[in-house]
């Protein structure tokens, strides 16, 4: 089982759970953060500029079965990018067990 | 009789429409400012509204309208005292427009609005005591004692071109005004607000809400000017609806535009800025400018913000809300502006209204100081270091103000 997790641009959001849906992955955790990275965001206030480089993303984690790992990576590649700087990252790690926790079943069969 | 009825409800309809005006300080002030501050912003407003009657009922009302007195200062004793007729009833014949119990209220609203003005300007540093005992002294004293030589009938009254307010352009927001520069001279500008010399942005945190703020003031604006017409009467009444909203629309546009071609950013709080500069401006002269002239006193007021806030910033006096360039540098202008433009335009005029602006000038600015000086001396007017980066909402207070939302840290 492995954990899929992705910082994506919140504008691509409802793409990305689209495509999400699209390869049968209909539950998942997300929220709201906010990150400092190499882009930076100017604005003006009543006449002072200034910019920051705190930026707000999405978090999503995901955590499926090892067959779904290429096609969820792909769905995330695809409807996340702009292609410009910003667009974020996926992080892909091992998951040793998952309970569901009604059932007290355990492993593979509880992320379908 | 009938005409008395019908002037004494406007008067009253006013009369609200200024208490609401409270509301519009209230959420203009919160919007500019940072969340962790806002509890304590809320409290303040709250304070000068409740304080601010019971001291006009006190002795404010008494101090502003004395009667026969020597032009500088009179008080007419503690409390209201109604005028009875024969039969015991209250005497209607007090004033062709309104009844006794109307003129207090519509007044004491007005009064609370002074400490008003300077609680935008001091927001985010100053410890709540202090304030409070300021909005006391200020609001009890040093506003009704002002307004009464003109409004009470004193020495600018009687001068020989006598000086001319007509809502409070001077003795409501320059008074307000003063104070709130020498109380952001008094206290220094909030940590963070210049860096190497040069300001900083420090954005507010709820823009929606400064915005219902401001259209809450201009809808309050209503009641002030219209009610300051003191009668229903119907030409005067609606030619100040009039000139109060194009001045309004006026201000806010211009300054609009003016902050693009300074700055190239669409900018609402200073468009927000410029539409109460248009209404602080033609509040002295609502009565007496035809629409054109309001669109031009207004037009002017709405530049004179972009300026006026970015002049204040270079000064190292940071005031959030944009309080001193509202309030005092627009209730300058449109208290010039009557000497400038309208039924009374002349020479003489403006002599006159340069000698009210700086009687109130002196008078106000002397008053702050000695109070709010005093109080630095004695119990400090500034929070800590710690409490002004935590917030003042969890030190004067133990509370927030959105317990369950998440903070963003600035």
């Amino acid at each position: 089982m492995k954990k899929v997790e992705a910082i994506i641009r919140k504008s691509k959001f409802s793409a990305v759970k689209k495509a999400l849906h699209e390869i049968g992955i209909n539950f998942f955790s997300y929220w709201d953060v906010t990150g400092l990275g190499n882009e930076k965001e100017g604005h003006v206030y009543r006449g002072v500029s200034y910019s920051t480089s705190d930026i707000q993303r999405r978090y999503i984690s995901i955590v499926i079965n090892d067959d779904f790992e290429e096609a969820t990576i792909k769905a995330i590649l695809d409807a996340g990018a702009t292609g410009e700087v910003g667009d974020g990252k996926i992080f892909v790690s091992d998951i040793s067990e998952v309970y569901r926790i009604r059932t007290r079943e355990k492993g593979a069969n509880t992320l379908k | 009789m009938e005409l008395l009825t019908i002037n004494n409800v406007w008067m009253m309809i006013c009369t609200a429409l200024v208490f609401f005006m409270h509301l519009g300080f209230a959420l203009l002030e919160i919007g500019l400012t940072r969340q962790k501050n806002t509890l304590n912003i809320l409290f303040k407003n709250t304070f000068i509204i409740t304080i601010g009657l019971l001291l006009y009922c006190l002795v404010g009302f008494n101090l502003m309208y004395p009667g026969e007195f020597n032009g500088f200062f009179g008080f007419a004793g503690f409390g209201l005292d109604s005028p009875l007729n024969a039969e015991g009833a209250l005497d209607l014949t007090y004033n062709e427009g309104y009844t006794y119990w109307t003129d207090f209220l519509f007044q004491g609203m007005f009064a609370a609005t002074a400490a008003t003005i300077v609680s935008g300007a001091v927001a985010e540093r100053i410890k709540i005591g202090p304030f409070m005992i300021f909005t006391i002294i200020y609001v009890g004293l040093v506003y009704p004692i002002a307004g009464s030589w003109f409004w009470g009938g004193g020495f600018l009254k009687t001068m020989e071109t006598p000086f001319y307010d007509f809502a409070g352009s001077t003795l409501v927001h320059s008074v307000g005004g003063w104070a709130a520069l020498v109380a952001v001279c008094l206290l220094g500008a909030r940590i963070g607000k210049y860096k190497d010399g040069k300001p900083q942005a420090i954005p507010g945190h709820n823009i929606p809400l400064a915005t219902a703020g401001v259209l809450i003031l201009w809808l309050g604006w209503f009641g002030f000017n219209g009610g300051s017409v003191l009668s229903a009467e119907p030409g005067a009444t609606s030619l100040v609806l009039v000139t109060t909203c194009l001045a309004a629309a006026a201000g806010g546009v211009v300054c609009m535009l003016v902050s693009y071609l300074m700055y190239k950013n669409l900018d609402l709080t200073m468009f927000l800025n410029g539409i109460l500069g248009g209404l602080v401006s033609i509040t002295a002269g609502a009565d007496l400018m035809t629409p054109t002239d309001a669109i031009i006193v207004g037009a002017i007021g709405g530049a004179i913000i972009v300026f006026a806030v970015s002049l204040i910033d270079k000064l190292k006096l940071d005031d959030p809300v944009g309080a001193i360039a509202v309030h005092l540098v627009c209730g300058m202008w449109g208290t010039l502006a009557v000497g400038v433009f309208g039924a009374l335009a002349g020479g003489a005029q403006f002599v006159s209204q340069l000698i009210g602006i700086a009687s109130y000038g002196l008078f106000s600015a002397a008053a702050a100081f000695i109070i709010l000086f005093t109080l630095k001396k004695t119990m400090g007017i500034r929070v800590s270091e710690k409490e002004e980066i935590e917030g003042l909402d969890a030190h004067e207070h133990g509370m927030e103000a959105y317990p369950n939302f998440r903070m963003n840290e600035h």
